[in-house]
């Protein structure tokens, strides 16, 4: 009963390639879009994220290009993120094939615009991307930062995911800021305390270095769904083995 | 031109292009529409009745541009295939913003009760219903057609049907309890998972869809 728990791949695209940066940094260049996408369609992946990390405008339209190849081709649900600031970017990027789509740092800058998202399209298609990392100078453990990590803003993880919910997400992507990169494990203590805190599903995300990561993603972190960039680009593991493992420890996968 | 052989009808709420996208990719011969010309539909051998977001916006977006008559007729007269809301809208009334749905089928049409949602190991289940389910037919159809029994599918979704008649249903799942989650009768087929978004197992179904004689 219930739902299988989905693996996400996540492509990092910018300028029209995949990349993976290690801490938000030191980018690295991994691919085509369309040709990865249709190598994790094959292997069974359960949906695609693609994290749009253009700085320049000037070739932010890339991106709708490459969900538009992607969506022709490759038939599971597409989230794509990175750069949306208003409704009419949401909107956009549906109308290029994106099923849903991920809303960061403009949920904090003008959290109006994930309200009137949700009331426009739904809230089965928008989700809010939250990055948090763990501090010391706040009355609680886990705060919210915007700008891929770099600003501070003095909000409680916990508190902002039931606050973005109540406006209307559908979904939370919840990257841990001090494990992206890193390939030590999600942490589950804030996916933990961020699922118990809402009813719509929660994807972890940052810090997957093994197999055994998805599954305490998931038995520890409580998360609906697990994504991950790097082990599935640098082919250290497929889809389809991590589904394997995930299987052969109990959890229900497809 | 060849005569439009499948319909799929644009009410203004939301994306269509998937649902285009996966016919195209499975029947790259068929001529497939969108469109929100009734004439259109009723000229169409096949139509497609998606839709998404909220029951009470489609319901408006649908009278808004006059297409009630002509999803009514579809529904009585030629192979007709509902996804996700266009099951729902077959229904006489949703739960959701207390809605009157087309009513070609008495039932209703109801939000996933809190007190219910949790597993067998009394873990939270999330609404929406978001991710892979299994799909168990509850006779053989046609739209089945090389689709093994248990496969799983792509579902969003709140609320689900609920229809008087229990033998309209094709297809249960479990979230946790059974609903129904496919409705067949004469020549209409509609599920409640998203066939365009369910990988080789949706593409097949839309497949048989473009080759049912029903």
């Amino acid at each position: 009963m219930g739902c299988a728990k989905r693996i996400i791949p996540c492509l990092d695209v910018t300028d029209g390639r995949v990349v993976k940066g290690v801490n938000f940094l030191e980018l690295r260049d991994a691919g085509d879009p369309v040709e990865i996408a249709q190598r994790y369609n094959e292997q069974g992946a359960d949906e695609l994220t693609f994290l749009d990390i253009t700085a320049s405008s000037d070739n932010r339209d890339l991106i709708l290009h490459i969900i538009e190849r992607v969506a022709e081709q490759v038939f599971i649900p597409l989230t794509v993120g990175g750069g949306v600031r208003k409704v009419e970017d949401v909107r956009r990027l549906l109308n290029a094939g994106a099923d849903k789509v991920s809303i960061n740092t403009t949920a904090v800058l003008n959290p109006q615009v994930v309200e009137d998202a949700a009331s426009r399209f739904g809230s089965q298609c928008i989700v809010v991307a939250i990055d948090a990392k763990k501090v010391d100078n706040q009355p609680f453990e886990w705060e919210v930062f915007t700008h891929g990590g770099r600003h501070a803003t003095g909000l409680d993880a916990v508190e902002w995911a039931r606050k973005m919910v109540s406006l209307g997400a559908g979904e939370l992507l919840v990257t841990s800021m001090d494990r992206d990169g890193t390939k030590i494990g999600f942490n589950n203590p804030l996916n933990k305390a961020i699922s118990d805190a809402v009813d719509v599903p929660l994807i972890a995300s940052g810090g997957v270095g093994n197999l055994q990561h998805l599954v305490d993603g998931v038995t520890l972190g409580g998360a609906d769904a697990v994504l991950a960039a790097s082990i599935f680009h640098y082919g250290e593991f497929t889809v389809q083995q991590a589904k394997d493992y995930m299987r052969q420890h109990g959890l229900e996968v497809r | 031109m060849n005569s439009l052989q499948v319909a799929i009808i644009d009410y203004g709420m939301g994306n269509l292009r998937s649902v285009a996208n996966a016919f195209r990719a499975v029947a790259p011969d068929v001529r497939i529409e969108v469109t929100s010309d009734p004439a259109h539909i009723a000229a169409a051998e096949r139509v497609v009745f998606p839709g998404q977001g909220a029951m009470p916006d489609c319901i408006r977006e649908l009278d808004a541009r006059g297409l009630r008559q002509a999803v009514t007729d579809a529904t009585r007269e030629k192979p007709f295939l509902g996804i996700c809301i266009g099951l729902q809208m077959l229904f006489e009334h949703s739960e959701e913003g207390d809605t009157p749905g087309l009513g070609i089928y008495p039932g209703e049409v109801k939000r996933f009760p809190a007190e219910k949602m949790f597993d067998e190991h009394g873990a939270k289940l999330k609404v929406p219903h978001m991710g892979w389910s299994q799909v168990q037919q509850a006779a053989p159809h046609a739209l089945w057609h090389d689709i093994p029994d248990q496969e799983r599918f792509y579902y969003v979704h709140s609320y689900y049907v609920e229809p008087d008649d229990a033998a309209l249903t094709a297809a249960t799942t479990a979230y946790p309890f059974d609903y129904t989650c496919a409705i067949a009768r004469d020549n209409v087929f509609a599920v409640q998972f998203h066939p365009e978004k369910s990988a080789a197992a949706g593409l097949q179904l839309l497949r048989n869809f473009v080759n049912w004689k029903p």
